[in-house]
């Protein structure tokens, strides 16, 4: 408990900028809503399309419509030059803005059908003009309704805010997605509850002025509207002035990611920069992240790009391949690939050491053949990936199940028995912990995943932050990387990714330095 | 609004021209001409779909009619937006409409405000006095008051402008015969005592013989007869009128017999 506290204490900067999200995103939703809501009271044509796509739009999980605005707003860029943000507050506030329609105009298009129709009649009755029923008559009978539906709103976008984090946008979504990945419940808990108190304070205050509207109490009305807004204010004092200077550090959602991303921002930190970073982004989202500029440093692997920016199917080979990124990378969008950072991250089958040998399993082939009785689990992308069918297909793969866990559940599903076989990382510290047989890839259908670091266009132009991050290139060991994944991944003696960082970093400045690392008190 | 209106104006307060409408391909109203002469409370009488709420509506132009027109105060009712005709005639109907947000004194006082003036509390009292109201009424809320007590709200609402016109459109169907008769009374006592041009839209025979001049009656869109109350118990308006008129004739009859026999 102490430690949830202790974590929610420093959620201080990611609640305001919720907040602030939350705030905007709703405000946008109402000020659409509310005029096409009034088209549509007087339209039912109007009324059907709206209400149509504003349903429509709420049955896109929040998460994909989140990553949807990525590419609709690169593809806007054609219009409104390159200035126009692509991730961070301006996706979530469309998104979370979309999300936050439905509600709204569903109930002002209800308020009016639950008005007694007599007061429509009399409001014309007496020689009110158009406007004059709207403000007289309407608007004041449809204030409790539409106060209800703001209510709703604003609930759902305070949540689906905590998503928010997947496009780089900080919220409480980061203690949440960063404890997930690591299994840390603390974080994962804290992250709930504030984005929970945070919810029901909104309902509380939007509660308060649409009773105020329903029992014209006005000072309820003006209470809840001055609490909201000075809640709002707070968070706009609190939210630091952004740096210029401040470099980005993206990381995608899992471990090692954040692990990296830290021992790089301590490094510049030493070097006297400022640094933030964007965890938990999503594979496709980073790599248009750092080549427009919107973060400034990524970790990604040699295969990951190769299939996925490059669109290529062959192997060449892991120095060709690195070779031909390097060249590619700077050819297209002026990224640079720093270097390799010593270790690979690759795509390999593994089994439970006991079940492998029962079934007499160990090479792609042997797998092959017991395939139709097994179970395969794949983390949430695998199935979709190239590389993926390129092994299915070299090996002619048939596995009686497929299913799809998140990266760290992967792990528990099969010493749960939930799968037979898994899409393991060979980086990672649970493959030995868990005491898991790696099947061989005998036809090297797999291809190679050295990780690499990646500076952006423009930050590649800083010589002093290249220098600061030079000496990681080809220090880091498959080894000294398994042991840091362990003990963020571990269930027992966690460390934080940054505590894993710094052990890192000492074991690298050690090697460099004297010989082995003594003992880093990581184990 | 200014001219006052004299009983002996130049023309009839109100005139039909030729008007005709219809309802998808139904039609409600048929080519009817008539003239409604300032000072006189006339009755529109009939069944439910015979075109007399709609023929009423196109007076303050809550239905304009597909043909013809109508003239008030000698001028084309489309000569003006509909806003700023409406305030020149009271409108009272059965739903009565009171606006549930508003006290008993800004329901009264709504015409005036839209006019752009105010109604003091003198005046709200004055209204509430026609209506056979106390003055503390006007602090109520709508949903406190009785049936009865709303539909006296929504004619001392009709009469705040000033009218020369007053259009009730079914305005006593919803209440009890007590407080219907009642309400009906006064509605005629109010007519007199400011001089007003009332049309009452009733389907109830009864309420149009005891309270109109002038009956009008309407069947299939069409007026088919046009006399006072005294020459429509005498016989007059032919076979459907007369069957109309027959109802509470037998029903009057009926209960001073049972009258006379206890």
């Amino acid at each position: 408990m102490n430690e949830i506290l202790t974590i929610l204490a420093g959620l201080g900067d990611k609640l305001s900028a919720h907040v602030l999200l939350a705030a905007a995103a709703l405000a946008l939703g109402i000020v659409v809503a509310l005029p096409v809501a009034v088209w549509a009271s007087r339209s039912p044509p109007v009324s059907k399309i709206a209400l149509g796509l504003a349903s429509l739009v709420q049955t896109i999980p929040a998460l994909a419509l989140l990553a949807l605005f990525f590419p609709i707003l690169l593809s806007l860029r054609a219009v409104f030059g390159q200035g126009l943000p692509t991730l961070g507050f301006l996706p979530a506030l469309l998104a979370l803005a979309l999300y936050a329609l439905l509600p709204i105009l569903r109930n002002t298009v209800t308020a009016r059908e639950q008005m007694a129709g007599g007061v429509l009649e009399a409001a014309d009755g007496v020689g009110m003009t158009k406007w004059q029923k709207l403000r007289l008559v309407e608007a004041p009978l449809a204030a409790p309704y539409i106060m209800a539906g703001i209510r709703t709103a604003a609930v759902w976008t305070i949540g689906a805010a905590t998503l928010s984090t997947t496009i780089g946008q900080p919220s409480l979504g980061d203690p949440i997605f960063a404890g997930l990945q690591t299994q840390n419940w603390a974080l994962v808990l804290a992250g709930c509850i504030a984005s929970a108190a945070l919810a029901m304070i909104a309902d509380a205050l939007l509660g308060l002025i649409e009773r105020g509207f329903a029992e014209r109490k006005g000072w309820m009305v003006w209470g809840g509207i001055m609490l909201a807004v000075a809640g709002i204010a707070a968070a706009g004092l609190a939210q630091r002035p952004a740096d210029d200077k401040t470099i980005v550090i993206g990381a995608k959602n899992f471990s090692e990611q954040y692990i990296l991303a830290r021992l790089i921002g301590q490094r510049l930190e030493n070097a006297g920069y400022s640094v933030e970073y964007r965890d938990g982004l999503g594979s496709a989202v980073v790599h248009e992240a750092l080549t427009s500029n919107a973060i400034d440093i990524a970790i990604d692997y040699t295969g990951t790009l190769w299939t996925n920016q490059l669109g290529r199917a062959d192997n060449p080979g892991r120095a060709a391949m690195y070779d031909e990124l390097v060249r590619w990378e700077r050819e297209t969008s002026g990224t640079l690939v720093m270097g390799r950072l010593g270790f690979e991250n690759a795509y390999a089958l593994a089994m439970r050491e006991d079940r492998a040998a029962q079934l007499g399993i160990e090479t792609m082939e042997d797998l092959a053949r017991q395939a139709p009785r097994l179970t395969i689990g794949g983390d949430v992308e695998f199935f979709e990936r190239p590389e993926w069918i390129k092994v299915r297909d070299a090996y002619g793969l048939n596995f009686a199940r497929q299913r799809n866990f998140t990266s760290t559940f992967m792990y528990d599903a099969l010493t749960g028995g939930e799968a037979d076989v898994i899409s393991a990382y060979t980086s990672d510290g649970r493959v030995a912990a868990d005491r898991l047989r790696v099947i061989e890839d005998s036809k090297g259908a797999f291809p190679s995943y050295d990780a690499l670091v990646l500076i952006a266009p423009l930050a590649a132009q800083d010589q002093a932050l290249v220098e600061a991050l030079n000496p990681l290139v080809g220090a880091i060991s498959v080894e000294i990387m398994r042991e840091a994944n362990f003990a963020v991944d571990r269930l027992e003696d966690k460390r934080s990714p940054a505590q894993a960082a710094r052990a890192l970093a000492a074991k690298i400045a050690g090697k460099s330095a004297a010989g082995p690392a003594p003992n880093s008190g990581l184990h | 609004m200014n001219q006052a209106a004299t009983p002996k104006a130049p023309g009839p307060l109100l005139q039909f021209e030729n008007v005709s409408k219809k309802f998808a391909d139904v039609i409600a109203v048929g080519p009817t001409d008539c003239a409604i002469a300032a000072g006189s409370l006339v009755a529109l009488v009939g069944a439910s779909g015979s075109g007399k709420s709609t023929l009423l509506k196109m007076i303050n132009r809550l239905g304009d009619p597909d043909g013809g027109r109508v003239l008030f105060e000698g001028a084309d009712v489309r000569d003006a937006p509909p806003a700023a005709l409406r305030r020149r005639m009271g409108y009272v109907f059965q739903g009565v409409g009171l606006f549930p947000h508003m006290t008993v004194a800004e329901n009264i006082a709504i015409g005036p405000r839209l006019a752009g003036g105010k109604a003091s509390a003198a005046r709200i009292a004055e209204l509430l006095a026609l209506v056979e109201l106390e003055p503390e009424y006007a602090q109520r809320m709508p949903h406190e008051l009785s049936g009865g007590q709303r539909q006296r709200i929504g004619v001392a609402r009709a009469l705040a402008g000033n009218p020369h016109l007053l259009l009730m459109d079914e305005s006593f169907g919803a209440l009890d015969p007590v407080t219907r008769d009642g309400l009906g009374k006064r509605v005629r006592a109010l007519h007199d005592q400011l001089g007003l041009t009332t049309i009452i839209v009733t389907h109830d025979m009864a309420e149009a013989l005891l309270l109109a001049d002038r009956v009008l009656v309407m069947d299939g869109g069409q007026i088919v007869a046009d006399e006072t109350p005294q020459s429509l118990l005498v016989g007059a308006g032919g076979e459907i009128v007369q069957a109309l008129v027959a109802v509470p004739r037998e029903q009057a009859r009926a209960l001073a017999q049972l009258g006379a026999a206890e």
